[in-house]
């Protein structure tokens, strides 16, 4: 294993024995509350990732959003992995918001949480700081001891010497150790010495989600507080013309009336009055430059952008000369509807303005971009901005707005109510449905050339959908040429080898309804639509689906082996039990790149005379590297084939006249439990780096559902949610 | 003034008999177990037990719970079943982002409370009416029969 360094070792500037208590490894006292008594002093060193207390409590400063990723997991097993700490010790501490320690590694200065890069960028770094404490304490021990550093051994939480059969716990070492200087080099573990790292890990979050005690934003209560509840405007770009607040402040309870750029806001003692006090507030709005279309012109105009070509995305050999040789060409089109990302636990966010600045608290994935806006809203400086990372009830990408929409709310009714209470923004449950920021809407049309031999030899695919990324600060990295990384990721770089090929995108700028990343984001459609495409492909060359995407994955390994351990696990290839007289029964099979992990999928389906879909059972195969917590790999990816499926059977936000017609979950159904299929997930063994498992799960399951559809009935689906009525006998 | 027994303590609150008891508990009491996900009995994050039942507290006015048993999420712990269901939740590892598990939890233990041995079918029928954005169902189904399993 390769030798690694700390950086700004000459930056050290350590804690130096105070009160004897802790080995404050550049640990802010602000990370850690419960033990902020015993930090007095605060070192500035990045790597700022752990303390030992003299208790023996390993606490691990998580930089990253626990949001149901396991991501608090994730980072304590890497860390206490080389440390050899004892995992039950262990516990996590969320990170203040402190970009110049705290930063993605993944996304230059900024500090956040996205794009499963939460393990991919802490792997190396936390590593490191494992590794260098352990270094600390077994040198400290060698001191006391006066004997060789080489003869001691460290495992779960104990330092030993062993030929003197002397130990001591970690928190006994933890004064000493402070005093040690970082070691310049630290050897990291072979992964065969791994005793967390690939084994089980169990969750850290698992005991306070389970009694009632973990803390979400929507569950924080100051002094002083008052809860704000805001009548948004009924369409994107509306503005308030005015307002009447008598009924609204006459509702016991209700303190205050205020209006903000976003719409009006009601403050009271508690929930119910101030949303009783919304209820019964009259606003006057000004749509004049609101936005008007329903989503059906919005895709009657995609169908007609796609008729003309776009910006070139992605390009090889020759296609016009591919598609004039051809023997057959294959056809189709897909239609992929806003979604809502429906966390359970709707947008919210508290805050409080004070003498030295604000306080936030948020299940906050987007720190210092969020400080920045805070900043400028309040006039502070961004440092003033204290963060508050909560555990989030879900996101799927929703609270990594740049835009920050819902936490610049907040802001903005502190400020309109004169920054006198601290306030929490809660938006219900109509209020998150209907506040935009959704997966886009995309229109996809296909083109296949085959030759007189039935081989794949040109490929046509075009795009038209929003940008996410355009007016973002994402946008200067991730948007070149007019073409969106994120709208045709999955499409421009398609792992098949097909010798002639074009990928094109239209992006309309004249749609203004905010746009997101919604778990998987741009893979969210691309994998349906090209994995869908190419069963059609295989149809047409009456080829076998696994066998065609095997012999066009020439080289790319890590497709192929997921392909073959899905395919095998599965069954592919043996015929399916038949289900009930009158039903048609299908497998089919996807298999899709994101974020660095690998995922095939395939999902057995049962379709009724009326159309009904059941899905029966999904097999996983992933490769995501080196799987740090496999247990919660898989649960991961179960989670994803839930998230997904509840997408492809329901998932739709339409608008009608510009205003959003869903507003809960009887408009926009989840999944629910008894349409939950059987999941088996397999990894893949790997020595890769770990990369992420958030997101991957998602985008092979809507394409391998379609296809064993398509597999039972002769219908590849062209549309999301799939209709029942289409797929009738 | 309103008189509420949850979880075997007398309260009495001072809010709008329409109050749903959702934010009775949370808001009054400081009862955050219990979560707001709809408002509509649409998810079941919010569920309590009324006499020993499944509730939806989003959409109970609290009027209508007066003087009966209220049990929420944070006193699943003092009956067996409730002890067993949690156990099962840490040991499969059942949450992700945990939001609706408090709900889910409460069902679960309703559900245990009448059928010892309830099948797949049992489950999904009590349980459907509990979101998890997540989709942990693969295992709150697994958590759900080894619980049982543990009250054998």
């Amino acid at each position: 294993m390769s030798t690694m360094t700390i950086e700004n070792v000459s930056r050290r500037n350590f804690l130096q024995g105070v009160a004897g208590l802790t080995l404050s490894f550049c640990l802010p006292a602000i990370a850690a509350p419960a033990a902020a008594g015993k930090a007095a002093t605060v070192s500035f060193e990045p790597n700022a990732f752990l303390r030992i207390g003299s208790d023996n409590s390993v606490t691990v400063i998580a930089k990253h959003l626990e949001m149901g990723q396991g991501t608090y997991t994730g980072l304590g097993t890497i860390l206490a992995e080389e440390l050899d700490a004892d995992w039950k010790t262990v516990r996590i501490a969320g990170a203040p918001a402190d970009a110049a320690r705290y930063n993605n590694l993944f996304w230059g200065p900024a500090q956040g949480t996205g794009g499963s890069t939460a393990m991919a960028n802490s792997w190396d770094q936390l590593r490191q700081a494992g590794a260098s404490a352990k270094a600390m304490l077994v040198s400290a021990a060698a001191k006391r001891w006066k004997v060789a550093v080489s003869e001691i051994t460290v495992r779960d939480g104990i330092v030993s010497h062993p030929p003197s059969k002397r130990s001591l716990r970690f928190g006994e070492l933890a004064a000493d150790a402070a005093r040690e200087a970082v070691p310049a080099n630290v050897v990291l573990k072979e992964p065969k010495d791994f005793r967390l790292v690939g084994k089980h890990a169990p969750r850290k979050d698992s005991a306070e989600k389970t009694n009632g005690k973990a803390v979400f934003t929507q569950d924080i209560r100051l002094p002083g507080m008052l809860v704000a509840v805001v009548a948004h405007p009924p369409r994107f770009g509306a503005t308030v013309k005015g307002f009447d607040a008598g009924a609204a402040k006459r509702v016991k309870g209700v303190v205050d009336v205020v209006q903000i750029p976003s719409g009006v806001a009601v403050l009271a003692t508690d929930t119910w009055s101030a949303k009783k006090g919304r209820d019964a507030l009259t606003v006057e709005w000004d749509e004049s430059r609101a936005f008007k279309l329903g989503s059906d012109e919005i895709l009657a105009r995609y169908r007609e952008m796609a008729q003309q070509p776009g910006l070139v995305a992605h390009q090889a050999g020759n296609t016009d000369q591919a598609f004039a040789a051809a023997a057959k060409v294959v056809k189709a089109s897909y239609d992929f509807p806003y979604l809502a990302h429906a966390a359970m636990e709707p947008m919210n966010c508290v805050i409080r303005l004070g003498p030295e600045g604000c306080e936030v608290w948020n299940g906050e994935q987007l720190h210092t971009g969020e400080q920045h806006q805070l900043a400028g809203i309040f006039g502070l400086k961004p440092e003033q901005v204290k963060i508050n990372m909560l555990y989030a009830g879900g996101s799927f990408g929703r609270r990594a707005n740049t835009k920050s929409d819902y936490v610049v709310e907040a802001a903005q009714i502190v400020k309109a109510s004169g920054g006198k209470a601290p306030v929490k923004l809660v938006w219900l449950r109509e209020d998150d449905m209907r506040a935009g920021y959704y997966r886009p809407l995309f229109h996809h049309a296909l083109e296949a050339a085959l030759d007189a031999n039935g081989k794949l030899t040109g490929w046509r695919h075009r795009l038209v959908g929003q940008s996410i990324l355009m007016g973002s600060p994402f946008e200067a990295m991730m948007v070149k040429n007019g073409i969106d990384a994120v709208s045709v990721e999955g499409a421009a770089n398609l792992p098949y080898a097909i010798p002639n090929m074009r990928v094109d995108l239209h992006t309309p700028t004249d749609i203004a309804v905010p746009v997101l990343w919604w778990r998987s984001v741009g893979s969210s459609h691309t994998a349906y639509s090209t994995e869908v495409f190419l069963d059609l492909v295989a149809k047409a060359t009456g080829k076998d689906p696994v066998a065609l995407r095997l012999e066009l994955l020439g080289d790319k390994p890590r497709h192929s082996g997921v392909l073959r351990l899905a395919a095998e696990k599965s069954g592919w290839g043996t015929p399916l039990k038949p289900g009930a007289p009158g039903t048609r029964r299908g497998r089919g099979v996807a298999v899709h790149e994101s974020f660095h992990s690998y995922v095939a999928q395939v999902a057995e389906v049962t379709v009724a005379a009326d159309g009904t879909l059941k899905v029966d059972r999904v097999v996983c195969a992933v490769d995501c590297g080196i799987a740090i917590n496999p247990d919660n790999v898989r649960s991961q990816v179960e989670g994803a084939v839930g998230f997904a499926l509840a997408a492809a059977l329901h998932g739709e936000i339409t608008l009608k006249g510009g205003a959003v017609v869903q507003g809960n979950f009887d408009g926009y159904p989840l999944l629910r439990i008894d349409e939950m299929p059987q999941v088996e997930v397999h990894i893949l063994p790997s020595t890769a780096k770990p990369t992420g498992i958030g997101e991957p799960g998602v985008p092979p399951l809507a394409p391998a559902v379609a296809n064993a559809i398509g597999a039972a009935t002769g219908k590849y689906p062209g549309r999301l949610p799939f209709s029942s009525a289409e797929l009738r006998a | 003034m309103i008189q509420l027994n949850v979880n075997g303590k007398l309260h009495a609150v001072d809010v709008a008999p329409d109050t749903p008891l959702l934010w009775v508990l949370r808001d009054t009491l400081g009862l955050t177990g219990t979560k707001y996900g709809c408002g509509q009995a649409l998810c079941g994050a919010c569920t309590v037990h009324v006499d020993g039942a499944p509730l939806r507290s989003c959409a109970t006015p609290v009027s209508a719970v007066a003087g009966r048993k209220i049990a929420t999420i944070e006193n699943a712990d003092r009956s067996r079943v409730g002890k067993a269901v949690q156990e099962a939740w840490r040991k499969l590892d059942v949450v992700q982002c945990g939001y609706c598990q408090s709900g889910q939890i409460m069902s679960a233990i309703a559900l245990l409370s009448q059928n010892r041995k309830p099948t797949n079918a049992d489950i999904d029928t009590a349980l459907a009416g509990n979101l998890c954005r997540c989709a942990t169902y693969v295992r709150i189904r697994a958590a759900v029969h080894l619980a049982a399993k543990s009250l054998a």
